[in-house]
């Protein structure tokens, strides 16, 4: 078995945790005391601070709002709040002025190129979840210095019409907090299945793959 | 506390004594201005003297602000360099050519900025809220951050993709635009890092204020700039080293490095580091943002690509000579550089003047601390005929920085069927997705008989038809 304390390494084998539920009980206790805060400082944040929706929406949907958008609807608003920089049809080609200069303007094809040295990167080709672009529509576009005022309506509607615009939902399909969990990325299965801090090393760390191409020294 | 006080008060009026005394002594032009404004400064400029106003009438006479803030001399002129791939103005790149030992001045350290906005947040209306999967979602204010029991620790941040193959491209994209400005290609190239001490608060006592609950793995941080930067990290690495920054060496944070408050995970790639850290969420899963997949990610040959791989491994660049600079002649000259890794400590940096056929141990700059810059110099005694002198580090895990080749072979290794290092370089080389990681390979500079330096890695995989310029 596993301590559950998330922090803790230790195994013990099944046929000897029964020995140890005394001392366990004891670490329990401890662990409980030591979750008590020492400080106090600092105040309880209140329900509408932690609103779900004002902050970041993970791949399982949880904290997405009520609210829905249609492809029809994302149209207009695509035209007039986002083509200036990913085009009138997502294909992007604008150049995008961040301090480093990267531009993601490009939204839409690009599926199958990953593999070749000219790969596309786009919400079609790469990204694995669809609740991905609604959060990032929802916390960052449109960028500085336009104001952002996009409505959860507002963002289900462009994530629909990106989504249509790649082929992946109909232009008529509604997209809400659980059909837009539904839509299945053409890269779902692009990465590798568990980022690899899930499974850290023998010595506890998380490793990056390449690093295990450095050689040992020589002695 | 009382005898603290008038020991304090006493100091002072000591201090101003012996400035007193110390600008009596100096013959300044106008040495009735400078003794009128010593009290002045003292008091924190709420004194009875007014801040005069005819200081800095001669060259060499003081203004007011080399004297409130101080300055550089007017003869050091290096600045950071704009983004070779972003638009004209944006300066955001160390001139690394022109740092010195391991502490990279706030004023040189690299920016990334999400998009043309930059924050300007009052301290005294931010706050850092910690909820989630945790028993006490709380709320800090900056005063209350400070009274936490704080450490100062000295650590690298970097871009993810610094000294990338794409960079190369751009830089000679611009060459070609002339568009040169005073770029350099070390600056262009790497100078997505820095060193800075940075003070601050260890994220694992703030996750024991609030308890952390069960099942939570994964936490989400997010910055209250206006693209509001998220990241995920791993719980067991937030327990490990990191912490929550409000100083940088010795001050507080620069506007542009996440005033008042950034996160700060030493080791590791630079875009987990949120700045204007607003928020951080306790849940059970990576929460797939958009930061962590476009832009963090690396595809692979076979279409698969690799996530999280936050860790940089070792990585040493020399930084003289290097491109900007040109030896006068044959003759000895030091030649010095940095090194850092995610993991530990530098152990040992080798520096080769011969294009890799010989190795010397190199001097580390003591004391060599975990995760930070560590500097290297090693004397050289230049023949002037034309050599290819490059570094290369190992870290305290016996890990050694790897060569292009040595890169390219183990990343076809990676994938079935195995591809050729030879196909497999070419690929890594010139894709236009595949560079947005740490790029850790051994980066050589070519020393020409004329004394200029080049660039002896990059321009050896052009021309390919993947590589229009």
């Amino acid at each position: 078995m596993r301590c559950t304390t998330p922090y803790c390494r230790i195994r013990i084998s099944r046929s000897k945790s029964y020995f140890l539920l005394p001392v366990m009980a004891l670490l329990a206790c401890g662990t409980a005391m030591a979750q008590l805060p020492t400080y106090k400082v600092g105040r309880p944040a209140t329900e509408a601070e932690m609103r779900p929706w004002d902050a970041v929406v993970g791949s399982d949907g949880k904290e997405l709002p009520p609210g829905s958008g249609s492809a029809k609807e994302g149209a207009a608003l695509f035209a007039a709040q986002c083509s200036f920089c990913h085009g009138k049809d997502g294909q992007g080609g604008v150049i995008v002025p961040t301090s480093f200069g990267f531009t993601y303007s490009r939204l839409v094809g690009g599926v199958g190129t990953i593999n070749s040295p000219t790969g596309i990167k786009t919400v079609g080709s790469y990204m694995p979840y669809a609740t991905t672009i609604w959060d990032f529509i929802n916390r960052a576009m449109p960028p500085f210095p336009l104001e952002k005022n996009l409505t959860p309506d507002n963002v289900y509607a462009a994530v629909a019409f990106i989504l249509y615009k790649n082929g992946i939902i109909k232009e008529t399909d509604v997209m809400d907090k659980n059909s837009l969990l539904e839509v299945q990325m053409p890269n779902r299965h692009g990465f590798y299945p568990d980022p690899p801090q899930e499974k850290p090393g023998k010595d506890g760390y998380w490793l990056p793959r390449w690093e295990l191409a450095a050689k040992p020294a020589a002695k | 506390m009382n005898s603290k006080m008038s020991d304090r008060r006493g100091f002072l009026k000591g201090s101003a004594a012996l400035a007193g005394l110390a600008v009596g002594s100096i013959p300044f032009a106008n040495g009735k201005a400078l003794a009128s404004v010593t009290p002045a400064l003292i008091n924190g400029g709420n004194g009875a003297a007014p801040l005069p106003t005819n200081l800095g009438v001669t060259p060499d006479e003081p203004t007011i602000q080399d004297l409130l803030y101080g300055g550089r001399s007017k003869y050091e002129t290096s600045v950071r360099s704009h983004s070779v791939n972003g638009p004209t103005g944006t300066r955001n790149l160390t001139p690394l050519q022109d740092t010195i030992g391991v502490i990279t001045p706030s004023s040189f350290h690299f920016l990334v900025l999400r998009d043309q906005h930059l924050p300007n947040i009052n301290p005294r209306e931010h706050t850092l809220m910690i909820y989630g999967m945790v028993d006490r979602p709380t709320v800090f204010t900056m005063e209350e951050i400070k009274r936490l029991p704080s450490v100062s620790r000295v650590h690298w941040l970097e871009c993810t993709g610094n000294s990338g193959m794409m960079h190369y491209r751009a830089y000679l994209q611009n060459l070609k635009a002339g568009r040169k400005d005073d770029m350099t290609l070390i600056q262009a190239m790497h100078g997505r890092t820095s060193c800075s001490e940075w003070t601050g608060v260890p994220l694992s006592l703030l996750l024991k204020e609030v308890g952390v609950q069960k099942g939570a793995s994964w936490l989400v941080s997010e910055g209250n700039d206006l693209s509001r930067h998220a990241k995920s990290m791993p719980l067991a690495k937030a327990m490990d080293d990191v912490f929550v920054a409000y100083g940088q060496n010795g001050e507080a944070l620069r506007r542009e490095q996440g005033y008042p408050l950034r996160m700060l995970v030493p080791g590791s790639q630079g875009v987990n580091n949120v700045k204007y850290l607003k928020s951080i969420k306790l849940v059970d899963k990576p929460y797939y943002i958009q930061s962590e997949i476009s832009g963090y990610t690396n595809p692979k040959p076979n279409g698969q690509a690799s996530w999280y791989e936050t860790q940089q491994g070792p990585k040493s660049l020399i930084t003289f000579p290097s491109d900007p600079h040109k030896l006068p002649g044959p003759g000895l000259y030091e030649i010095s550089g940095i090194a850092w890794c995610g993991r530990g400590k530098i152990a040992r940096v080798e520096v080769s003047t011969d294009n890799g056929r010989t190795w010397k141990d190199a001097n580390l700059q003591q004391p060599v601390m975990t995760k930070a810059w560590t500097r290297f110099r090693l004397g050289w005694n230049w023949d002037g005929t034309e050599t290819v002198i490059m570094s290369r580090c190992t870290d305290e895990s016996g890990a050694v920085q790897p060569t292009m080749m040595e890169l390219a072979r183990f990343w076809g290794d990676q994938v079935e069927p195995h591809i050729p290092a030879s196909e497999i370089e070419h690929w890594w080389a010139n894709s236009s997705i595949a560079q947005e990681f740490l790029n850790p390979q051994i980066l050589p500079w070519r020393v020409k008989p004329d004394g200029s330096i080049h660039d002896a890695l990059y321009n050896t995989l052009l021309p390919n038809p993947y590589f229009p310029v």
